[in-house]
């Protein structure tokens, strides 16, 4: 189980919650599980967001490994100039 | 179609035709295939399209075609003897004094006309006498330097 | 992957007897990727300051950018742009223009038929490019024309009629807040408010971020500072227009060639917005005269495509520097209100913001990246901060340079600096104190790992700057600043040749030298000459998909593809070598630039170079080459501290830089050189911001000063030589320990700068930019009060 952290606009699909669990090892199983469980996340990850794993940020490799106790925290998905 | 003009263009003579109306800039670039000088603004504020004229540094977008008649032209192209740089060139490349060298091309006139006139500037002379260009990558630093390394070599 | 023992002999097609199967052209090495770790931190080319391979052509005018393409028979396009802030378009008849002798094609939102199926950002874009019924700016595109040249095309936009109804506008970030004023879209509903909102707005979003709670923490607070701050919208500036020469043949493919900071990306962009499969597009990328984020975006380019559709013939379409200003896509303007509690030993108990952000008539992250990165820099047990996306009739906002952060950053680090006086500390010595590091929970969320806020403090407090004295009339200034560094999709391929030079062909756009960046990589990583790696960015039909070179990307991502792939033709070059040597693969090792066979019994075996494996590649298999295909992810973040010195003059008001040092982790810099452009330039860009650039809009609502004499951006008298430190604490994360540095420089100048007039003259400044007047009208008030 990871405990994933939800950034302020994700928190009404989970019912006001900041923090949810989820049973998941990849990014890929866990935006899975994420859309199964609170569908109104869905427009949001359509939109774009990007997923910081012990303070380093990935905004595509879904494949990543979720590590046992890292700190997950769903963000807007950046963009630079 | 109107006026024929013959003019010297980096040591050679060249003969063109143009509209009244066409800057020097756009028959540089669109005539003759001298596509060094840029159209940055076409206001004469950025002077990308810098050339010298008789020695002096002008904006091509700021002059007529019709007004190279009889004149000699420097533009970027005729910087280099054969395959051999320019200081200036070299500096520029060596103080690594441009990012993404498009404005590169009219500083590089500025300066050549600037050292022509003062070889041995100080710091602000060269900040002053390159005013009239802009550029917003490097923020200068690695210009001035490039151009004071330049006016070394070229003091001899 | 050594090769079979049970090779068969088979015949060919003429009889004669083929290679063996071990040399077939199926036995394929797969490509690997590698692990993204440190793995090095001793380096031969990395480090060092060689030319770059483009830098002749860019000296000697040979460069070619996106205005110095031609293509034969093709014509000129020109765009026809609202001159009113917002209105109805009732009607365009075209039909005179379509009559002039000349005009080969006359397009409208008509010829650009939505193709988006429901993607609204895509759709934002596309009515962008091309007004679909109504103008959202002055400058907004409402038709176009292509003609056999510029006389023609303006005498064509001429005879397009349009008839407008004029619509009440909105151009300023806090009048667009208020309750009455005119709306920018009718149909835009405030999203991240609940209950969802019945009544239209100008405010996009509501976005929030941060923990604790603040409430509590100001009640524990000895001293609190409250500000508002207000930043004017600036542009990127960049001194090449937009241009690009668009071909579209009658079969539905089309050429592009185009300045972009991703080529890849426009492709896609303008492949949906034509209607075309990606496939069909091919984009080459000119060389780029500056993007810093203004280039990320499509503007004239669709339009192009869609003229030479219609026209049936190439179309060069430039901007004049007028349309840049008007329709390219500047940063937003700003307002926002900043409160920070601290106790009496300076640690700050509190901080809360409210950012509002223009985004021209399109919704945007813009508020939302300022209220992530605001407090990014510090280590707090109560924050929050609240981001407001604010609907204008301006053009449609795009990223600038670590976009949205040197806003917040101006708003927040002035408080800080008003707070540390009010305790009587040390301005630097506050940040240190409440510096973020590795385990704090950052403003914007997630827990840090190692990073390098402290290690910047910590050298600037050292730095000979802050002890150099000051002449009168100066004051010195220092700030943080704080930006997201990322990665993405990034192919590389490197060929060696048969002589053994090789060629590394990258996907990312070169905005500043990053072609001999990586270079130096791939050949440290291969173990020969820098200038035996000749770098080239390929076209879009020459690579895979390369994101854009944006988010500080281009040489960490790029250098970590070539990386990768040097390893794979390592792997090759390794295996070319035991077939050469007639031994197991297993027992050659690659060390500098040569094949090496391990083992005493192989010691009568002299090393293989590079050159002569290559040499001998047809005999050994074919061509050698390594490729690499990966999403570089999970870069780190970047800090920066910088400390400027300013000297104003009371009388006119007018500032000047007269000292100014960068001091920012580079993780490992490849071209140490470049890594200062870097930092000087994104510097001389935040001090044009904080003293002089603005938009300046009418009454009416038309920009008043869409040209270079207006919009002032530094000159060369106007700056000093800008001082940087590159401080290398290695990236975990890269196997060279690179970290992304091109946009953090821009952050911390806006504050920095207001920083140090403060000190200069106790005035606090909270209007930017800091021009003569502005600095007046506080020099005044402050005598007065």
């Amino acid at each position: 189980m990871a405990e994933i952290h939800l950034w302020g606009a994700l928190r009404p699909a989970a019912g006001g919650a900041s923090v949810v669990s989820v049973d998941a090892n990849t990014i890929r199983e866990l935006f899975r599980k994420l859309k199964e469980t609170y569908p109104g996340m869905a427009p949001h990850l359509a939109r774009g967001v990007a997923v910081s794993i012990d303070g380093r940020i990935f905004r595509d490799s879904w494949g990543t490994e979720l590590p046992e106790g890292a700190e997950i925290y769903l963000l807007p998905r950046i963009q630079g100039g | 179609m109107g006026v024929l003009v013959t003019t010297t263009i980096n040591g050679d003579t060249v003969e063109f035709a143009c509209d009244p109306h066409e800057s020097l800039l756009d028959v540089l670039r669109n005539r003759l295939g001298l596509s060094g000088a840029k159209e940055g603004c076409g206001t004469g504020d950025c002077g990308s399209c810098s050339v010298q004229v008789d020695g002096r540094v002008v904006c091509s977008c700021l002059m007529l075609g019709v007004e190279a008649e009889g004149r000699e032209i420097e533009t970027v192209e005729g910087l280099s003897t054969g395959t051999e740089l320019h200081p200036l060139q070299t500096k520029f490349l060596e103080h690594a004094a441009l990012q993404c060298g498009v404005c590169t091309p009219g500083f590089l006139m500025a300066a050549k006309a600037l050292l022509e006139k003062n070889p041995d500037p100080t710091e602000e002379e060269i900040r002053f006498g390159l005013a009239g260009n802009l550029c917003r990558c490097t923020g200068y630093d690695k210009i001035v330097r490039a151009v004071q390394d330049a006016a070394k070599v070229m003091r001899g | 992957m050594a090769a079979s023992e049970n090779a068969t002999a088979v015949p060919s097609a003429d009889g004669n007897m083929a290679h063996p199967f071990e040399d077939a052209p199926n036995h394929v090495t797969p490509t690997v990727v590698h692990d993204p770790i440190l793995t090095k931190t001793d380096f031969k080319s990395v480090g060092t300051r060689p030319l770059r391979p483009d830098g002749l052509d860019k000296v000697t005018g040979r460069a070619r950018y996106g205005a110095d393409f031609n293509l034969p028979g093709q014509l000129v396009g020109l765009v026809l742009r609202s001159p009113h802030a917002h209105a109805k378009i009732k009607k365009i008849d075209t039909s005179k223009a379509e009559k002039l002798a000349g005009v080969k094609a006359v397009i409208t939102a008509a010829d650009l038929p939505d193709h988006t199926a429901g993607d609204q950002s895509m759709y934002d874009i596309l009515e962008n490019c091309m007004a679909r019924g109504i103008a959202k700016y002055d400058g907004h595109a409402v038709a176009a024309v292509a003609a056999v040249d510029a006389p023609t095309a303006r005498a064509a936009l001429k005879l397009i009629k349009v008839d407008y109804e004029i619509l009440p506008h909105v151009t300023d970030v806090d009048e667009a807040v208020k309750p009455n004023a005119p709306l920018v879209n009718p149909k835009m509903f405030t999203e991240g408010v609940e209950p969802k909102p019945k009544k239209a707005s100008n405010i996009a979003k509501r976005t929030e971020f941060g923990h604790g709670d603040v409430d509590a923490g100001f009640k524990d607070a000895d001293v609190i500072v409250e500000r508002s701050f207000r930043t004017e919208q600036t542009h990127q500036g960049y001194i090449e227009p937009h241009a690009c020469v668009a071909s579209v043949s009658p079969d539905g493919t089309g050429e592009l060639w185009v300045c972009t900071q991703g080529h890849f990306v426009y492709r896609n962009h303008c492949a949906m917005l034509l209607g075309m499969e990606v496939s069909k597009l091919r984009v080459t990328s000119s060389e780029i005269g500056g993007g810093f984020g203004g280039k990320t975006h499509v503007w004239a380019e669709p339009v192009a495509l869609a003229l030479s559709r219609k026209a049936n013939r190439p179309v060069k379409l430039t901007m004049s520097r007028d349309e840049v200003f008007r329709a390219s896509g500047p940063t937003s303007a700003t307002s926002i209100d900043v409160r920070i509690g601290a106790k009496k030993d300076g640690t700050i108990v509190a901080a809360d913001a409210t950012l509002r952000f223009s985004g021209g008539p399109y919704y945007g992250m813009w508020a939302e990246l300022g209220a992530m990165t605001a407090f990014a820099c510090y280590d707090l047990k109560n924050v929050r901060t609240v981001g407001y996306e604010v609907l204008v009739n301006r053009p449609k906002t795009a990223a600038y340079r670590a976009p949205s952060a040197p806003m917040a950053a101006f708003a927040v680090e002035s408080v800080v600096d008003e707070l540390a006086h009010k305790i009587g500390m040390n301005e630097v010595d506050f940040r240190i104190k409440n510096a973020a590091k590795q385990g704090t929970r950052a403003s914007y969320g997630p827990v840090y790992g190692p990073i390098g806020i402290g290690a910047t403090l910590e050298a600037a407090k050292k730095h000979p700057h802050m002890s150099a004295p000051l002449g009168k009339n100066q004051g010195r200034g220092m700030a943080c600043g704080f930006w997201f560094n990322f990665g993405g999709q990034t192919c590389t391929d490197i060929n060696v040749g048969p002589d053994g030079s090789v060629t590394l062909t990258v996907g990312t756009v070169d905005v500043g030298g990053s072609r001999a960046s990586i270079a130096l990589c791939v050949a440290e990583e291969l173990g020969v000459p820098y200038e035996q790696v000749k770098c080239i960015v390929a076209d879009t039909g020459t690579l895979g998909h390369n994101d854009m070179t944006d988010g500080s990307r281009g040489t960490f991502s790029s250098s970590m593809a070539g990386i990768f792939a040097a390893r794979n033709a390592i792997t090759v070059l390794r295996e070319r070598a035991a077939k050469m040597w007639e031994i197991s693969v297993d027992d050659v090792t690659w060390e500098d630039g040569h094949a090496k066979a391990v083992g005493e019994k192989y010691g009568n075996l002299t090393p293989l170079s590079l050159k002569e494996i290559a040499a001998a590649a047809g005999n050994t298999g074919g061509p050698v080459a390594g490729h690499s295909e990966i999403v570089a992810d999970g870069a780190g973040v970047s800090f920066a501290t910088h400390i400027a010195d300013v000297e104003v003059d009371p009388e006119t008001g007018r500032s000047k830089i007269v000292r100014y040092t960068v001091i920012q982790d580079a993780g490992k810099a490849v071209h140490p050189t470049y890594v200062e452009g870097q930092y000087q330039g994104g510097a001389a860009q935040g001090i044009g911001w904080a003293l002089n650039e603005e938009y300046i809009y009418g009454k009416n609502g038309r920009l008043q000063n869409p040209g270079f004499l207006d919009y002032r951006i530094p000159v060369c008298s106007d700056l000093p030589m800008i001082d940087t430190q590159i401080l290398e604490i290695p990236n975990p994360n890269h196997p060279y320990g690179v970290r992304g540095v091109g946009e953090t420089s821009i952050v911390p100048p806006l504050a920095a700068i207001a920083n140090a007039m403060s000190n200069a003259f106790g005035v606090r400044m909270t209007h930017v930019p800091m021009s003569p007047p502005r600095v007046l009208k506080a020099l005044e008030a402050a005598r007065k009060g």
